[in-house]
Protein backbone atom coordinates (compact mmCIF):
# COMPACT_ATOMS: atom_id res chain seq x y z
CA UNK A 1 0.00 0.00 0.00
CA UNK A 2 1.59 3.43 -1.12
CA UNK A 3 0.50 6.58 0.66
CA UNK A 4 3.86 9.03 -1.03
CA UNK A 5 2.46 11.91 -1.69
CA UNK A 6 -1.19 11.66 -0.97
CA UNK A 7 -3.37 14.50 0.39
CA UNK A 8 -5.49 13.83 3.28
CA UNK A 9 -8.31 16.05 2.95
CA UNK A 10 -11.56 13.40 3.77
CA UNK A 11 -11.83 10.13 5.49
CA UNK A 12 -14.04 9.40 2.28
CA UNK A 13 -11.03 9.67 -0.12
CA UNK A 14 -9.59 6.11 2.08
CA UNK A 15 -10.98 2.55 2.00
CA UNK A 16 -11.80 0.11 4.90
CA UNK A 17 -8.38 -1.61 4.00
CA UNK A 18 -6.55 1.63 4.10
CA UNK A 19 -8.09 3.06 7.13
CA UNK A 20 -6.61 -0.20 8.64
CA UNK A 21 -3.42 0.13 7.17
CA UNK A 22 -2.70 3.28 8.83
CA UNK A 23 -4.02 2.15 11.96
CA UNK A 24 -1.93 -0.67 12.07
CA UNK A 25 1.39 1.88 11.19
CA UNK A 26 0.05 3.82 14.32
CA UNK A 27 -0.06 0.81 16.50
CA UNK A 28 3.69 0.77 16.19
CA UNK A 29 4.13 4.44 16.57
CA UNK A 30 2.64 3.93 20.19
CA UNK A 31 6.04 3.40 22.06
CA UNK A 32 7.76 6.26 20.07
CA UNK A 33 4.70 8.53 20.87
CA UNK A 34 4.62 7.57 24.34
CA UNK A 35 8.84 8.82 24.46
CA UNK A 36 10.29 5.74 25.44
CA UNK A 37 11.71 5.06 21.85
CA UNK A 38 13.46 7.95 20.38
CA UNK A 39 13.07 7.84 16.38
CA UNK A 40 14.91 9.62 13.32
CA UNK A 41 12.34 8.41 10.53
CA UNK A 42 11.97 12.01 9.66
CA UNK A 43 15.12 14.18 10.51
CA UNK A 44 15.45 15.20 7.02
CA UNK A 45 11.49 16.55 7.00
CA UNK A 46 9.99 20.07 7.52
CA UNK A 47 6.43 20.11 8.67
CA UNK A 48 3.90 23.44 7.73
CA UNK A 49 1.46 23.90 10.71
CA UNK A 50 -0.79 26.40 9.07
CA UNK A 51 -3.19 26.93 11.72
CA UNK A 52 -5.88 29.79 10.51
CA UNK A 53 -8.20 29.01 13.43
CA UNK A 54 -7.74 28.10 16.95
CA UNK A 55 -6.59 24.79 17.71
CA UNK A 56 -5.14 23.13 21.06
CA UNK A 57 -5.23 19.29 20.42
CA UNK A 58 -5.16 19.05 16.88
CA UNK A 59 -2.22 21.71 16.21
CA UNK A 60 -0.31 20.18 18.96
CA UNK A 61 -0.82 16.73 18.65
CA UNK A 62 0.65 16.95 14.86
CA UNK A 63 3.95 19.25 16.02
CA UNK A 64 4.55 16.63 18.86
CA UNK A 65 3.89 13.80 15.59
CA UNK A 66 6.48 15.32 13.69
CA UNK A 67 9.22 16.53 16.49
CA UNK A 68 9.13 12.31 17.85
CA UNK A 69 9.80 11.46 14.15
CA UNK A 70 12.70 13.96 14.54
CA UNK A 71 11.46 16.00 12.02
CA UNK A 72 10.98 19.92 11.78
CA UNK A 73 8.04 22.11 12.35
CA UNK A 74 7.44 25.73 10.93
CA UNK A 75 4.23 27.77 10.89
CA UNK A 76 1.59 29.78 12.07
CA UNK A 77 -1.51 29.34 14.79
CA UNK A 78 -2.15 33.45 14.68
CA UNK A 79 -2.90 34.59 10.58
CA UNK A 80 -2.66 38.31 11.75
CA UNK A 81 0.70 37.79 11.81
CA UNK A 82 1.48 36.89 8.57
CA UNK A 83 0.76 38.24 5.10
CA UNK A 84 -2.89 36.60 4.64
CA UNK A 85 -3.69 40.21 7.11
CA UNK A 86 -2.64 41.81 3.87
CA UNK A 87 -4.99 40.09 1.90
CA UNK A 88 -2.88 37.48 0.48
CA UNK A 89 -5.12 34.50 -0.78
CA UNK A 90 -4.91 30.77 0.42
CA UNK A 91 -3.55 29.83 -2.79
CA UNK A 92 -0.65 31.96 -2.61
CA UNK A 93 0.03 30.84 1.07
CA UNK A 94 -0.15 27.82 0.45
CA UNK A 95 2.39 28.50 -2.74
CA UNK A 96 4.72 29.97 -0.55
CA UNK A 97 4.63 27.01 2.49
CA UNK A 98 5.22 24.84 -0.02
CA UNK A 99 9.02 25.92 -1.38
CA UNK A 100 9.82 26.17 2.37
CA UNK A 101 8.52 22.25 3.63
CA UNK A 102 7.53 18.76 2.84
CA UNK A 103 4.17 18.55 4.10
CA UNK A 104 1.37 21.17 5.22
CA UNK A 105 -0.76 20.63 7.80
CA UNK A 106 -3.40 22.88 7.99
CA UNK A 107 -6.81 24.54 9.61
CA UNK A 108 -8.73 27.10 7.98
CA UNK A 109 -12.48 28.99 8.71
CA UNK A 110 -14.01 27.98 4.90
CA UNK A 111 -15.17 24.92 4.01
CA UNK A 112 -13.58 23.27 0.62
CA UNK A 113 -10.12 25.14 1.80
CA UNK A 114 -8.11 21.60 1.75
CA UNK A 115 -9.22 20.41 -1.41
CA UNK A 116 -8.24 23.85 -2.89
CA UNK A 117 -5.20 24.01 -1.36
CA UNK A 118 -3.97 20.37 -2.46
CA UNK A 119 -4.60 21.83 -6.13
CA UNK A 120 -1.93 24.50 -5.54
CA UNK A 121 0.56 22.42 -3.62
CA UNK A 122 2.97 19.82 -4.88
CA UNK A 123 3.70 18.86 -1.29
CA UNK A 124 0.77 16.76 0.45
CA UNK A 125 -1.54 18.14 2.13
CA UNK A 126 -3.32 16.93 5.61
CA UNK A 127 -6.51 18.71 6.54
CA UNK A 128 -6.60 19.50 10.08
CA UNK A 129 -10.48 20.91 10.30
CA UNK A 130 -12.31 22.81 7.39
CA UNK A 131 -14.61 24.99 8.46
CA UNK A 132 -18.24 22.58 8.77
CA UNK A 133 -16.62 20.48 6.51
CA UNK A 134 -13.65 17.26 6.87
CA UNK A 135 -11.80 16.67 9.94
CA UNK A 136 -10.06 13.30 8.96
CA UNK A 137 -7.02 12.91 11.13
CA UNK A 138 -10.02 13.28 14.23
CA UNK A 139 -11.80 10.47 12.43
CA UNK A 140 -8.91 8.31 12.28
CA UNK A 141 -7.64 8.65 16.17
CA UNK A 142 -11.78 8.16 17.11
CA UNK A 143 -11.40 4.72 14.96
CA UNK A 144 -7.79 4.44 16.88
CA UNK A 145 -9.05 4.53 20.02
CA UNK A 146 -12.06 2.54 19.31
CA UNK A 147 -9.80 -0.05 18.11
CA UNK A 148 -7.47 0.48 20.97
CA UNK A 149 -10.13 0.20 23.64
CA UNK A 150 -12.39 -2.49 22.15
CA UNK A 151 -10.10 -4.71 20.61
CA UNK A 152 -12.13 -4.20 17.61
CA UNK A 153 -13.88 -1.79 15.60
CA UNK A 154 -16.72 -3.82 14.17
CA UNK A 155 -17.85 -5.71 17.33
CA UNK A 156 -19.55 -2.44 19.04
CA UNK A 157 -23.00 -1.13 19.11
CA UNK A 158 -21.67 2.88 18.86
CA UNK A 159 -23.89 6.01 20.35
CA UNK A 160 -23.18 9.52 19.15
CA UNK A 161 -24.13 12.01 21.37
CA UNK A 162 -25.17 15.58 21.56
CA UNK A 163 -24.73 18.21 18.54
CA UNK A 164 -25.13 16.26 15.32
CA UNK A 165 -26.12 18.78 13.38
CA UNK A 166 -23.06 20.91 13.10
CA UNK A 167 -20.14 19.15 14.93
CA UNK A 168 -17.95 18.35 11.98
CA UNK A 169 -16.31 15.11 13.54
CA UNK A 170 -20.00 13.11 13.76
CA UNK A 171 -20.26 13.38 10.13
CA UNK A 172 -16.85 11.92 8.94
CA UNK A 173 -17.24 9.21 12.15
CA UNK A 174 -20.71 8.02 11.04
CA UNK A 175 -19.65 7.53 7.73
CA UNK A 176 -16.42 5.40 8.75
CA UNK A 177 -18.11 3.38 10.97
CA UNK A 178 -20.96 2.65 8.61
CA UNK A 179 -18.30 1.30 6.47
CA UNK A 180 -16.99 -0.71 9.20
CA UNK A 181 -20.74 -2.14 9.21
CA UNK A 182 -21.12 -0.81 12.95
CA UNK A 183 -24.69 0.24 14.35
CA UNK A 184 -25.00 3.23 15.55
CA UNK A 185 -27.81 5.05 17.85
CA UNK A 186 -27.87 9.15 17.35
CA UNK A 187 -28.90 10.93 20.25
CA UNK A 188 -29.72 14.51 19.86
CA UNK A 189 -32.07 17.18 20.47
CA UNK A 190 -34.87 17.48 17.99
CA UNK A 191 -32.60 20.96 16.11
CA UNK A 192 -29.44 19.42 16.28
CA UNK A 193 -30.13 15.84 14.41
CA UNK A 194 -27.97 14.59 12.47
CA UNK A 195 -28.56 15.67 8.69
CA UNK A 196 -30.62 13.42 7.15
CA UNK A 197 -28.09 12.84 3.80
CA UNK A 198 -26.24 11.33 6.48
CA UNK A 199 -28.54 8.90 8.20
CA UNK A 200 -29.53 8.00 4.02
CA UNK A 201 -26.07 7.14 3.55
CA UNK A 202 -25.52 4.94 6.54
CA UNK A 203 -28.54 3.02 6.22
CA UNK A 204 -27.45 2.56 2.22
CA UNK A 205 -24.04 1.35 3.41
CA UNK A 206 -26.50 -1.52 5.33
CA UNK A 207 -25.80 -0.56 9.22
CA UNK A 208 -28.74 -0.19 11.63
CA UNK A 209 -29.45 3.51 12.55
CA UNK A 210 -31.77 4.36 15.46
CA UNK A 211 -32.54 8.00 16.27
CA UNK A 212 -33.64 9.14 19.55
CA UNK A 213 -33.82 12.57 21.48
CA UNK A 214 -33.31 10.52 24.81
CA UNK A 215 -29.92 8.83 26.28
CA UNK A 216 -31.50 5.61 27.64
CA UNK A 217 -30.93 1.74 26.70
CA UNK A 218 -27.31 2.72 27.76
CA UNK A 219 -26.89 -1.15 28.84
CA UNK A 220 -26.83 -2.00 25.03
CA UNK A 221 -24.01 0.54 23.94
CA UNK A 222 -20.28 -0.08 24.05
CA UNK A 223 -19.30 3.00 23.04
CA UNK A 224 -20.82 6.45 23.83
CA UNK A 225 -19.31 9.46 21.85
CA UNK A 226 -20.05 12.74 23.53
CA UNK A 227 -20.18 16.31 21.74
CA UNK A 228 -20.37 19.82 22.55
CA UNK A 229 -23.83 21.51 22.46
CA UNK A 230 -22.77 25.02 21.60
CA UNK A 231 -24.07 27.95 23.50
CA UNK A 232 -24.73 30.06 20.04
CA UNK A 233 -26.99 27.45 17.94
CA UNK A 234 -29.68 28.61 20.85
CA UNK A 235 -31.19 32.31 20.69
CA UNK A 236 -32.59 31.85 23.83
CA UNK A 237 -29.62 30.64 26.88
CA UNK A 238 -32.38 29.24 29.02
CA UNK A 239 -33.01 26.83 26.20
CA UNK A 240 -29.46 25.93 25.62
CA UNK A 241 -29.33 25.46 29.62
CA UNK A 242 -32.32 23.16 29.26
CA UNK A 243 -31.02 20.76 26.36
CA UNK A 244 -27.29 20.80 27.27
CA UNK A 245 -28.51 19.56 30.75
CA UNK A 246 -30.71 16.38 29.59
CA UNK A 247 -27.37 15.16 27.55
CA UNK A 248 -25.12 15.62 30.36
CA UNK A 249 -22.83 12.76 31.71
CA UNK A 250 -22.31 11.96 35.37
CA UNK A 251 -22.20 9.22 37.50
CA UNK A 252 -26.12 8.94 37.51
CA UNK A 253 -25.98 8.21 33.51
CA UNK A 254 -23.70 5.72 33.58
CA UNK A 255 -25.32 3.92 36.59
CA UNK A 256 -26.56 1.27 34.17
CA UNK A 257 -24.19 1.09 31.68
CA UNK A 258 -22.26 -2.22 30.33
CA UNK A 259 -19.16 -2.86 32.39
CA UNK A 260 -16.41 -1.83 29.87
CA UNK A 261 -18.67 0.80 28.04
CA UNK A 262 -15.92 3.65 27.03
CA UNK A 263 -16.58 7.48 27.20
CA UNK A 264 -15.10 9.51 24.16
CA UNK A 265 -15.62 12.69 23.54
CA UNK A 266 -13.61 15.11 20.74
CA UNK A 267 -12.68 18.11 23.38
CA UNK A 268 -12.65 20.67 24.25
CA UNK A 269 -15.58 19.56 26.45
CA UNK A 270 -18.02 22.19 28.61
CA UNK A 271 -20.35 20.40 30.34
CA UNK A 272 -21.69 17.67 28.37
CA UNK A 273 -19.23 15.24 31.00
CA UNK A 274 -19.15 15.82 34.47
CA UNK A 275 -15.49 15.81 35.70
CA UNK A 276 -16.83 12.70 38.33
CA UNK A 277 -16.71 10.61 35.33
CA UNK A 278 -12.99 11.00 34.67
CA UNK A 279 -11.97 8.80 37.18
CA UNK A 280 -14.02 5.84 36.13
CA UNK A 281 -12.97 3.10 34.08
CA UNK A 282 -15.37 4.69 31.39
CA UNK A 283 -13.15 7.46 30.54
CA UNK A 284 -11.40 7.30 27.35
CA UNK A 285 -11.17 10.93 26.39
CA UNK A 286 -7.98 11.75 27.73
CA UNK A 287 -6.82 8.51 26.05
CA UNK A 288 -8.48 9.28 22.86
CA UNK A 289 -6.24 12.47 22.87
CA UNK A 290 -3.40 10.81 23.16
CA UNK A 291 -4.24 8.71 20.26
CA UNK A 292 -3.64 12.04 18.21
CA UNK A 293 0.10 11.82 18.17
CA UNK A 294 0.14 8.36 16.92
CA UNK A 295 -2.04 8.35 14.01
CA UNK A 296 -0.94 11.84 12.71
CA UNK A 297 2.79 10.43 13.21
CA UNK A 298 1.71 7.42 10.74
CA UNK A 299 -0.28 10.05 8.37
CA UNK A 300 3.14 12.01 8.32
CA UNK A 301 5.61 8.92 7.66
CA UNK A 302 3.29 7.71 5.00
CA UNK A 303 2.37 10.54 2.95
CA UNK A 304 6.26 11.69 3.30
CA UNK A 305 6.94 8.05 1.75
CA UNK A 306 9.16 7.16 4.61
CA UNK A 307 6.98 4.13 5.75
CA UNK A 308 5.84 2.16 3.08
CA UNK B 1 -52.07 33.99 -44.59
CA UNK B 2 -49.81 32.41 -42.99
CA UNK B 3 -47.13 34.45 -40.58
CA UNK B 4 -43.76 33.16 -39.54
CA UNK B 5 -43.07 34.32 -36.23
CA UNK B 6 -39.30 33.43 -36.01
CA UNK B 7 -37.55 33.43 -39.57
CA UNK B 8 -35.72 29.79 -40.43
CA UNK B 9 -31.56 30.54 -40.83
CA UNK B 10 -29.35 29.95 -43.60
CA UNK B 11 -26.22 29.28 -41.35
CA UNK B 12 -26.39 28.67 -38.21
CA UNK B 13 -27.49 26.88 -34.66
CA UNK B 14 -30.62 26.24 -33.30
CA UNK B 15 -31.30 24.66 -30.27
CA UNK B 16 -34.86 23.70 -29.67
CA UNK B 17 -37.48 21.94 -26.74
CA UNK B 18 -35.93 24.48 -24.17
CA UNK B 19 -38.21 24.15 -21.51
CA UNK B 20 -40.46 27.69 -21.70
CA UNK B 21 -39.05 31.12 -19.72
CA UNK B 22 -35.52 29.35 -19.75
CA UNK B 23 -34.48 31.05 -23.41
CA UNK B 24 -32.77 34.04 -21.84
CA UNK B 25 -30.74 31.70 -19.30
CA UNK B 26 -29.45 29.58 -22.19
CA UNK B 27 -28.20 32.28 -24.01
CA UNK B 28 -26.09 33.26 -20.35
CA UNK B 29 -24.68 30.23 -19.96
CA UNK B 30 -23.73 30.09 -23.71
CA UNK B 31 -21.83 33.50 -23.07
CA UNK B 32 -23.67 34.91 -26.34
CA UNK B 33 -24.82 38.56 -25.79
CA UNK B 34 -25.68 41.48 -27.85
CA UNK B 35 -21.15 42.01 -27.83
CA UNK B 36 -21.31 39.54 -30.26
CA UNK B 37 -21.94 41.64 -33.94
CA UNK B 38 -21.44 38.57 -36.23
CA UNK B 39 -24.30 37.13 -34.68
CA UNK B 40 -28.34 37.77 -35.42
CA UNK B 41 -30.09 35.71 -32.93
CA UNK B 42 -33.67 35.14 -32.24
CA UNK B 43 -35.35 33.89 -30.16
CA UNK B 44 -38.92 32.53 -29.86
CA UNK B 45 -40.75 32.06 -26.11
CA UNK B 46 -43.21 30.09 -25.06
CA UNK B 47 -43.82 28.86 -28.79
CA UNK B 48 -46.53 25.75 -29.00
CA UNK B 49 -44.86 22.86 -30.02
CA UNK B 50 -46.02 19.09 -30.70
CA UNK B 51 -45.25 18.38 -26.73
CA UNK B 52 -46.02 21.37 -25.79
CA UNK B 53 -45.04 24.60 -24.67
CA UNK B 54 -41.05 25.66 -25.54
CA UNK B 55 -38.63 28.11 -26.44
CA UNK B 56 -36.62 28.68 -28.99
CA UNK B 57 -33.02 30.05 -29.53
CA UNK B 58 -31.43 30.58 -33.36
CA UNK B 59 -27.87 31.90 -34.07
CA UNK B 60 -27.02 33.12 -37.25
CA UNK B 61 -23.55 32.35 -38.74
CA UNK B 62 -22.48 30.53 -35.73
CA UNK B 63 -22.19 26.96 -35.31
CA UNK B 64 -22.24 25.70 -31.31
CA UNK B 65 -19.24 23.37 -30.55
CA UNK B 66 -20.24 20.01 -28.22
CA UNK B 67 -18.32 21.67 -25.00
CA UNK B 68 -20.31 25.24 -25.44
CA UNK B 69 -23.63 23.22 -25.67
CA UNK B 70 -23.42 20.59 -23.10
CA UNK B 71 -23.15 23.66 -20.56
CA UNK B 72 -27.09 24.34 -20.66
CA UNK B 73 -27.73 21.05 -20.36
CA UNK B 74 -28.04 22.42 -16.53
CA UNK B 75 -31.35 24.16 -17.06
CA UNK B 76 -32.59 23.11 -20.70
CA UNK B 77 -31.89 18.83 -20.13
CA UNK B 78 -34.60 18.01 -23.15
CA UNK B 79 -33.03 20.68 -25.88
CA UNK B 80 -31.91 19.45 -28.78
CA UNK B 81 -29.20 21.20 -31.10
CA UNK B 82 -29.56 21.51 -34.71
CA UNK B 83 -26.49 22.88 -36.83
CA UNK B 84 -27.82 24.68 -39.98
CA UNK B 85 -25.65 25.15 -43.36
CA UNK B 86 -27.19 26.55 -46.25
CA UNK B 87 -30.80 26.13 -44.86
CA UNK B 88 -30.24 22.59 -44.43
CA UNK B 89 -29.99 20.40 -40.59
CA UNK B 90 -26.57 18.99 -41.28
CA UNK B 91 -26.06 17.99 -37.13
CA UNK B 92 -28.74 17.50 -34.77
CA UNK B 93 -28.26 16.06 -31.66
CA UNK B 94 -29.48 16.67 -27.91
CA UNK B 95 -27.41 18.19 -25.12
CA UNK B 96 -25.43 16.14 -22.53
CA UNK B 97 -24.62 16.97 -19.30
CA UNK B 98 -20.99 16.91 -18.81
CA UNK B 99 -19.20 14.86 -15.48
CA UNK B 100 -17.66 18.20 -14.77
CA UNK B 101 -19.22 21.52 -14.74
CA UNK B 102 -16.73 24.54 -14.59
CA UNK B 103 -17.46 28.20 -13.72
CA UNK B 104 -20.97 27.50 -14.96
CA UNK B 105 -22.77 27.28 -11.20
CA UNK B 106 -21.43 29.61 -8.30
CA UNK B 107 -21.69 27.28 -4.73
CA UNK B 108 -24.73 27.89 -2.73
CA UNK B 109 -22.76 27.62 0.18
CA UNK B 110 -21.66 31.13 1.36
CA UNK B 111 -18.73 29.90 3.69
CA UNK B 112 -17.54 27.56 0.54
CA UNK B 113 -13.50 28.74 -0.12
CA UNK B 114 -14.48 28.73 -4.03
CA UNK B 115 -17.29 31.94 -2.82
CA UNK B 116 -13.60 33.75 -1.62
CA UNK B 117 -10.99 35.32 -3.35
CA UNK B 118 -9.13 32.60 -4.59
CA UNK B 119 -8.23 32.37 -8.11
CA UNK B 120 -9.87 28.88 -9.03
CA UNK B 121 -13.53 28.64 -11.03
CA UNK B 122 -16.54 27.38 -9.43
CA UNK B 123 -15.88 23.26 -9.96
CA UNK B 124 -18.79 20.98 -9.71
CA UNK B 125 -18.97 16.96 -10.02
CA UNK B 126 -22.07 15.42 -11.50
CA UNK B 127 -23.50 12.53 -9.22
CA UNK B 128 -26.39 12.05 -11.16
CA UNK B 129 -27.47 12.72 -14.59
CA UNK B 130 -30.78 11.93 -14.30
CA UNK B 131 -32.45 13.53 -11.97
CA UNK B 132 -29.47 15.91 -12.53
CA UNK B 133 -27.35 16.04 -8.97
CA UNK B 134 -24.45 17.96 -8.79
CA UNK B 135 -21.89 18.48 -5.72
CA UNK B 136 -19.37 21.18 -5.28
CA UNK B 137 -15.88 20.10 -5.84
CA UNK B 138 -14.02 22.01 -2.68
CA UNK B 139 -17.00 21.93 -0.04
CA UNK B 140 -19.36 19.14 -1.40
CA UNK B 141 -22.74 20.83 -1.03
CA UNK B 142 -25.46 19.89 -3.22
CA UNK B 143 -27.26 23.39 -4.39
CA UNK B 144 -31.12 22.52 -4.09
CA UNK B 145 -31.99 24.71 -6.82
CA UNK B 146 -29.07 24.41 -9.70
CA UNK B 147 -30.69 27.32 -12.23
CA UNK B 148 -30.71 29.68 -9.12
CA UNK B 149 -27.17 29.48 -8.76
CA UNK B 150 -25.72 29.88 -12.62
CA UNK B 151 -23.39 32.27 -12.60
Amino acid sequence: MNFEGRDVISIKDFSKEEILYILEVAQKMVPIAEGKEKSDLLSNYIMASLFFEPSTRTRLSFETAMKRLGGMVIGFSQPGTTSIQKGETLADTIRTAESYCDVIVMRHPNEGSARLAAEFASVPIINGGDGAGHHPTQCLLDLFTIKREKGSIEKNRIALVGDLKYGRTVHSLAYALALFGVDMMFVSPPELQMPKEVVEECREMGVDVTISNKLDNLDEIDVLYVTRIQKERFPDPEEYSRVAGSYRIDLKTLENAKEDLIVMHPLPRVDEISSEVDKTKHAAYFRQTFNGVPVRMALIALVLGEVK
Amino acid sequence: MKELKVQPIKDGTVIDHIAPGNALKVLKILGITETQPDSVISIAINVTGKRGKKDIVKIENRELDTKEVDKIALIAPNATINIIRNTEVVEKRRVEVPDEIVGIVKCANPNCISNMKEPVESKFIVKSKNPLRIKCYYCEREPDDISSQII
